[in-house]
């Protein structure tokens, strides 16, 4: 799973690369938790994507594509080379994810909040017709500015939808800014609590903390349930880490540059000495 | 094959009521049928429907709009209601990405458009529904004549993926169709045949577009009358045959005549055929409070005003 996360992890920063700029930031605060799902928790088939019985993923925080798409890639939806075609015209894979575009994106998302609801309603179908397939919903901080977020998860509680978890990426900054300089979230945990929430956090960056709690609140019946990840911008690079505009960063300066291809040089190195392990 | 019901002063069954039985026979025969609701179950009668296939969000018509995309990406049909203002504008983006941009099958029903909205007054007044619905790539729109149109619209959407909305008066509105009368989604129906002028009309409005073309024929000015109950696709083809033979058009709709039937008609005409056109319609105004009689004068859309501006191009 380390393997994964670093190759996630190397994958996103090379797609940065060929792309010159990109919304680095929330896309590296979710690498832990898309290497726990994809490389243990979801249940899926990478050969037949459409397959009914899967585990859904809604990443509602839409800018944070080409983590997902880096995360497909390695399980298989799509061939790696993809990932040098991101937001070229014509392209299947787009800055934001499509459904109609690529294999393996279940809802199409980018207009903040929207993915919620419609994470809440697959959830509610899939609970009608008794499957037992799972909904995976990642949002961000910032993006629970937008008031559908609590319209969504006023629904998911209300209606006890315990097979959709709604996972929240606490990495603390929005594109302006800290969010608690743009619009203070407060206590999200307690809030997600407050809204009738089963919830837990964890470190966002610790595999094993992620799957635990995860694996925990799946256990969870009859109340809807939320695990907020504590998680840094750009998380996992403590260049980008620092870096005060991180949410989307372009590589058009020296500086920037060289820590991105120091950044790509040492992960290369640690997933070799994994590989020879 | 359309007919005109013998009796057009007789008022049909409560739409609302139409929408939920119809839509109580369709979940009866597939349960993938799912009906959605905004806290207004009781105005729309949506209360009444197959517990199992209800789900009521709440006053949430953004998340309504996303839970039943939701609910299509894992199979089921959503039919939505809510007053036709926040049916549209209240959730235009969830509309146009979850909807439209997402490729799911949205069924819609706003209902009380334009005058009809009555004493709720302008809040709760939409002249722009079928404007703002017109701007998604792909979406079907249909403004019902009458209890039997009606019908075949809600059946028709189920079978039309993609966003459709459709518009109608909650309360029974005056007949206009025998009850076997057929339709097809896309195709206008022409009521009736004269050579002087056309009257293209759409929604409650039809029934007072007939009375119109009655009243002109006792002067001896013989209309043809068009039900353009499908706004969108626009039967185009209609159009170009009525430009052709008889060259002055009338359209006439419970909306603002920017971006509706008017808009479409005129849009299709100025780079397809010629013809004399003129919209009647709401023209850069908000809606107000008043009873729907009070309000259709209000507007000039009652029978008298359509008169006097269909005579203004003979």
């Amino acid at each position: 799973m380390e393997k994964l996360r670093d190759t996630i992890r190397l994958d996103v920063l090379k797609t940065l690369k060929t792309m010159g700029y990109g919304h680095l930031g929330g896309a590296l605060s979710i690498v832990e938790l898309l290497a726990a799902l994809y490389g243990s928790e979801m249940k899926f088939d990478a050969k037949n994507p459409s397959w009914e019985e899967r585990d859904r993923l809604v990443l509602s925080k839409g800018h944070a594509g080409i983590a997902l798409y880096a995360t497909l890639a390695n399980a298989g939806f799509f061939p790696k080379d993809w990932l040098d075609t991101v937001n070229v015209g014509g392209t299947n894979l787009p800055s934001h994810p499509d459904r109609l575009k690529t294999a393996g994106v279940d809802v199409t998302t980018g207009s903040l909040g929207q993915g919620t609801s419609i994470a809440a309603g697959i959830a509610y179908g899939l609970k009608m017709k008794k499957s037992s397939a799972f909904t995976y919903l990642i949002c961000g901080d910032g993006e629970l500015n937008e008031g559908q977020c609590w319209e969504a998860f006023q629904f998911i509680a209300h209606n006890q939808l315990d097979n959709c978890l709604v996972i929240i990426d606490e990495n603390k900054k929005q594109l302006d800014g800290r969010t608690k300089d743009i619009l203070n979230p407060f206590d999200i945990q307690e809030k997600m609590r407050a809204f009738g929430f089963t919830t837990q956090k964890v470190d966002g960056s610790d595999l094993s903390s992620i799957q635990k709690a995860i694996h925990e609140l799946k256990q969870v019946k009859n109340s809807a349930i939320a695990l907020v990840l504590d998680t840094t911008k750009g998380q996992g690079i403590p260049y980008f880490e620092e870096l005060s505009d991180n949410h989307s960063v372009k590589f058009d300066n020296e500086e920037n540059r060289l820590a991105l291809e120091k950044a790509i040089e040492e992960l290369e190195v640690r997933i070799n000495e994994q590989t020879n392990e | 094959m359309s007919k005109l019901t013998s009796n057009r002063e007789e008022f049909g069954k409560e739409l609302r009521q139409v929408v939920v039985e119809t839509l109580n026979e369709m979940i009866e025969k597939d349960p993938t049928v799912v009906a959605l609701e905004a806290d207004l179950g009781g105005a729309s009668g949506f209360s009444k429907i197959a517990k199992e296939n209800l789900i009521n969000v709440g006053i949430a018509e953004a998340n309504m709009v996303g839970v039943a995309s939701g609910l299509n990406l894992t199979g089921f049909v959503p039919y939505l209601h809510t007053f036709s203002p926040f049916a549209t504008r209240r959730a235009f983006d969830q509309l146009y990405l979850s909807g439209g941009y997402s490729d799911t099958h949205l069924n819609i029903y706003g209902s009380d458009p334009g005058f009809t909205a009555g004493v709720n007054g302008g809040t709760h007044t939409s002249y722009e529904d079928v404007a703002l619905m017109r701007m998604i790539p792909n979406s079907v729109i249909c403004d019902a004549a009458d209890e039997v149109q009606l019908k075949f619209i809600v059946q028709a959407f189920k079978e039309r993926c993609g966003v459709n909305y459709f518009r109608a008066n909650r309360k029974a509105v005056r007949k206009v169709y025998q009850q076997d009368s057929e339709f097809e989604l896309g195709k206008g129906v022409v009521l009736r045949t004269g050579e002087d002028v056309a009257l293209i009309a759409s929604g409650q409005l039809v029934s007072q577009t007939l009375d119109v073309a009655e009243k002109l024929a006792t002067e001896g000015i013989q209309a043809t009358v068009i039900d353009m109950f499908t706004v969108k696709p626009i039967d185009k083809e209609l159009i170009l045959k009525t430009a052709q033979e008889i060259g002055k058009i009338v359209t006439i709709e419970n909306h603002s005549i920017y971006g509706g039937l008017g808009s479409s008609v005129a849009e299709f005409l100025a780079e397809n055929g010629k013809a004399t056109l003129k919209r009647i319609g709401v023209d850069e105004r908000f809606g107000q409070v008043g009873t729907p009689d009070f309000l259709q004068k209000e507007y000039g859309l009652d029978m008298l005003s359509i008169y006097q501006k269909v005579k203004e191009i003979l």
